[in-house]
């Protein structure tokens, strides 16, 4: 089998009578020729990574530009004091997306999902819960599938397809883990990856100097906060009016017709902004010393 | 599709092409050097001159080039720690006809007189491609284990060799075989299934008409890179 739609999934589900994580398990024992333990060894591995990651962060180192860090404590802080206007999670959500994608673009160790760009979205919804290890297999399990499919079936590059193809995809990644651990069906799950998508489709990629910083940063705290709304509000019984593989493949086509310019060239956007501007001219006077 | 290159790699940022392909570029020219880089002329093409400052390109390289894999804490440091170990290296920029945006060229002397000219790119998601070897084309991408062997060209050359991992129990996954002119010196690349062990290498290195002999060992899952294909 391949990972090319998430209807293929949906029919694996209903005859292997196999939840959406352990098609993804019985994907990747079949794709690497590895036993279901050494699949599950490595993504416990690569959860305690994303783990490790958070610990390490303390809010005091700076990206090589300077323009990031020290925002993700700044949050942290905030909501310590109990002024956040969203609940307990939420805010901890926020603190934790800014927090992974500031370690990104101050050189720390990450886990790329599915960029290194994206990399705060997915633990951002998954770190603030206390999940046991079956819970964390189903969500990592479901995340990494449904990444898989919008690679096969559009994009996960921002060069390719903008942002929405990177926070965009772990986004949906991140609502289809949430929904999988909260015990929704495969349905659920694909309602969830939908809502998510086109919340965020034609999400443009226009990083300032062309560093992963600026608005990449921010924009993990969209991809995860979208992540929980089209999670809960899959949970509720909501449904994407339109089927989740046709949003995947709409998402894919804005991706490919999107300008240039708006993908990952840092030549229009905010990246083409007086202010972003001049933050490149001041790299390239750095460069030329 | 692997689905660890959706969930991973496991790396140091920020970016998975400037970053993490840069230190495995980096880390494939110290392999292929086979001995300690002493100096390293480093060249950056396109995006990586660009922007390869502000993503820790040159950092990631220069690290790579002291055996730093993708995850290691120490590239942001990468500097420092040629200073100590007695790398000189230079960072300049080349504009390359026809060459990937992101794409280096280290040229490199290392311990023992050895001598080494790449040039690789980094494709994306940490993936790289070695383009050139010595002036030679190649292309491998260090997905497998593989053998970079220089060789007189003569006659029985490959047989030899490929004979010889077939009986080591070797599968040879790709192959390319390029000279320079008839009689003078080959290079073979041979991409393998099963990894090599350093003495059946130095088995290989022995052989008669082989002019060099290095090899890359694909990385491992238990490293926690993440990288094995």
């Amino acid at each position: 089998m391949a990972l090319n739609s998430m209807r293929e999934i949906f029919d694996q589900m209903a005859e292997q009578r196999l939840a959406f994580w352990e098609v993804v398990l019985a994907y990747d024992v079949d794709e690497r020729q590895v036993s279901p333990e050494e699949s599950k060894a490595k993504i416990l591995l690569t959860w305690q990574a994303m783990r490790d990651a958070a610990d390490a962060y303390t809010g005091q180192r700076r990206s090589l530009s300077g323009l990031v860090g020290g925002d993700g404590m700044k949050m942290r802080q905030y909501n310590l004091r109990g002024e956040s206007m969203l609940g307990e999670y939420v805010s901890a959500v926020i603190a934790e997306a800014l927090s992974m994608a500031e370690s990104n673009a101050c050189m720390c160790r990450i886990v790329a999902a599915p960029t290194a760009g994206a990399c705060g979205v997915l633990p951002a919804v998954l770190l603030p819960l206390d999940l046991n290890q079956r819970q964390i297999l189903e969500a990592l399990y479901t995340a990494s599938g449904i990444g898989a499919v919008i690679a096969a079936r559009a994009s996960i590059a921002g060069a390719e397809g903008g942002c929405q193809a990177e926070i965009g995809t772990a986004s949906a990644m991140a609502a289809g883990a949430l929904v999988a651990i909260r015990g929704g069906s495969g349905e659920q799950i694909g309602h969830a990856v939908a809502m998510a998508l086109k919340n965020l489709m034609g999400l443009v990629c226009d990083p300032v100097a062309g560093l992963v910083e600026v608005p990449c940063v921010k924009r993990n705290v969209i991809g995860a906060v979208n992540a929980v709304s089209a999670a809960d509000m899959a949970m509720a019984g909501i449904q994407s009016r339109i089927p989740v593989d046709e949003v995947i493949e709409a998402m894919g086509q804005v991706g490919r017709r999107m300008p240039v310019e708006f993908r990952e060239t840092a030549l229009g956007g905010l990246a083409n902004t007086p202010t972003g501007r001049a933050v490149k001219e001041r790299m390239q006077a750095a460069r030329k010393r | 599709m692997d689905i660890f290159d959706i969930l991973g790699p496991v790396m140091v940022g920020p970016s998975s092409s400037h970053t993490a392909g840069a230190a495995r570029i980096g880390f494939m020219a110290r392999t292929l050097l086979g001995s300690r880089p002493l100096t390293a002329r480093i060249h950056l093409h396109g995006s990586f001159a660009e922007t390869g400052a502000g993503h820790g390109t040159d950092r990631a390289l220069v690290g790579g080039l002291l055996g730093m894999k993708p995850d290691d804490l120490r590239i942001p440091f990468a500097f420092e720690e040629a200073k100590k170990q007695g790398l000189d290296y230079t960072i300049d920029e080349i504009e390359l006809p026809d060459a990937h945006p992101n794409t280096a060229v280290i040229d490199v002397d290392g311990e023992g007189g050895t001598h080494l000219l790449m040039q690789a790119s980094s494709l994306g998601g940490g993936r790289i491609m070695v383009n050139k070897l010595d002036g030679i084309d190649v292309n491998f991408t260090g997905a497998y284990n593989t053998l970079v062997i220089h060789n007189q060209d003569e006659n029985g050359a490959v047989a030899m060799v490929t004979g010889l991992l077939n009986q080591l129990g070797v599968n040879v996954a790709n192959m390319t075989l390029c000279r320079r002119k008839r009689g003078g010196d080959a290079l073979m690349v041979i991409e393998t299934d099963q990894h090599l062990l350093l003495h059946q290498v130095d088995f290989l290195r022995h052989l008669e008409g082989i002019l060099s002999i290095t090899y890359y060992d694909k990385e491992d899952d238990d490293d926690g890179s993440q990288f094995d294909a």
